[in-house]
């Protein structure tokens, strides 16, 4: 399981644990996220712009 | 006062201080003015100083920023993180959130149980829906935060301007949407105020809407389920309305959709001026570019940005969303707008004018350089807008 955080913000999204506010259950892949997924903090980055920790 | 200590990049020491610290306590007290009608009508029953804040708002804080002018100093990016983490800044945007309710009753009151003439009520009205308006920036600059208090309280309030879904509309549609004829927020060449109040205030709503329902569906829970945020807040809203009307009896119908109304039009007037016409285009993939500094109309005028939170310098706030209001920045080039934002606001009601000063604006800017390809125009006023520039020959296509 991987840490993606946003490059604008510093939100991270932990498969790990998900996020639970945003509706993703702990286990939840990266790659399940949604393809228009925008960083839940700042909604200027998305999916593709996320660097993998 | 209080400074700053870093070292430049090439070793240089430096000591920042920040002059407009303490001016930033203009953006705490501006919310308190219908007191100050109130208490002019108390003391001399003129009912004319009622309005008063209106005056301000429109005559004086325009002539102010025009005289006191405009300031494009930044703060060193070597202090940005210290005045970042000053608690100093943030702690007057929790100040302010509880005087916002205090003007609402204050004002409410004050129209509840004064036997007052039609005009002097609806002023009082209309004043008290600008000063909640105010509370739309205030629940902006709260709602971008990550804390949990600040978001916590951005909800409570915008639950003041019966806004509450606005902290989801704008933080996740319209930072995601800003510049595009998707955005209900964003204005349109071409596109009256009037008409995009009709576009920009139920699309708002419809949007927030959407993107609450989706997460919570994510979460496997109902639209109406208490955790929606939009309703937390509304329901606050609800409680406040109807303990006015409680207390202080039928008057309070009128009182405050006025209210509500003109509220809601502070915000409408800030949307409209802040993106008008300026498009983010698409690349060979279908997608639009990033959001650019050249994506956002700005005001350095001093005075109207230290009672708005440093709304004005609105490109970099959207280049960096969660920066902080005491360190957003001044760029050379960007989009400006005539005036701070009341002065700007005064001419977007009059559509004419609007077009006259904006148009030629919006078309002589570098990036546009006159090509309406460029531009987000309204669709019905499109074949105008192309035939009238290309008669007069100052559009490239």
């Amino acid at each position: 399981m991987s840490e993606y955080r946003c490059p604008e913000c510093g939100y991270t999204y932990d498969e790990d644990k998900g996020d639970e506010h945003e509706g993703y259950a702990p286990g939840t892949a990266f790659s399940r996220l949604p393809d228009d997924f925008a960083c839940p903090d700042c909604s200027v980055r998305f999916k593709g712009d996320f660097d993998k920790l | 006062m209080k400074g700053y200590t870093a070292t430049l990049p090439d070793g240089e020491a430096i000591y920042y201080v920040d002059r407009k610290r303490y001016l930033w306590t203009l953006s705490v007290i501006y919310p308190l003015q219908p007191f100050i009608g109130i208490w002019l009508h108390a003391e001399t029953g003129n009912e004319a100083w009622l309005l008063l804040p209106i005056f301000l708002g429109y005559v004086v804080n325009p002539i102010l920023d025009w005289v006191i002018g405009e300031d494009t100093n930044n703060p060193p990016e070597e202090v940005i993180l210290q005045l970042d983490r000053d608690p100093f800044y943030r702690v007057l945007t929790y100040i302010v959130v509880p005087l916002h309710f205090v003007s609402l009753i204050g004002a409410a009151w004050w129209a509840g149980t004064q036997s007052l003439s039609w005009w002097g009520f609806l002023g009082l009205a209309v004043v008290a829906g600008i000063t909640s308006g105010l509370g739309i920036n205030t629940g902006h600059e709260l709602g971008h935060k990550k804390s949990k208090l600040e978001r916590t309280l951005a909800k409570i309030v915008l639950a003041v301007p019966v806004y509450g879904h606005f902290w989801i509309e704008h933080n996740r549609g319209h930072h995601r949407d800003v510049s595009t004829p998707e955005d209900p927020a964003s204005s349109r060449m071409g596109e009256s105020i009037y008409r995009f109040a009709r576009r920009e205030i139920p699309g708002a709503f419809r949007r927030a809407w959407a993107i609450e329902k989706d997460r919570l569906e994510r979460r496997g829970k109902s639209a109406w389920d208490t955790n929606n945020q939009i309703l937390q807040s509304m329901s606050l809203s609800v409680v406040l309305q109807v303990g006015l009307l409680l207390a202080f009896g039928w008057k309070m119908i009128p009182f405050l959709i006025v209210h509500n109304v003109f509220a809601w039009w502070q915000l409408t007037s800030a949307n409209y001026v802040e993106h008008y016409g300026l498009l983010r285009l698409k690349d060979e993939k279908g997608r639009y570019e990033r959001c650019q500094p050249h994506h956002s109309w700005n005001s350095n005028h001093i005075f109207s940005n230290l009672v708005l939170f440093h709304l004005e310098r609105h490109s970099d706030h959207h280049a960096h969303p969660l920066r902080r209001y005491q360190s957003l920045r001044h760029f050379d080039n960007l989009p400006s707008l005539p005036s701070g934002y009341f002065g700007s606001y005064l001419l977007a009601w009059v559509p004419p004018l609007w077009y006259r000063v904006m148009d030629k604006a919006l078309l002589a800017l570098p990036h546009i350089d006159g090509d309406l390809d460029k531009v987000n125009i309204e669709p019905e006023k499109r074949e105008m807008i192309f035939k009238k520039y290309a008669e007069s020959g100052s559009a490239s296509s």
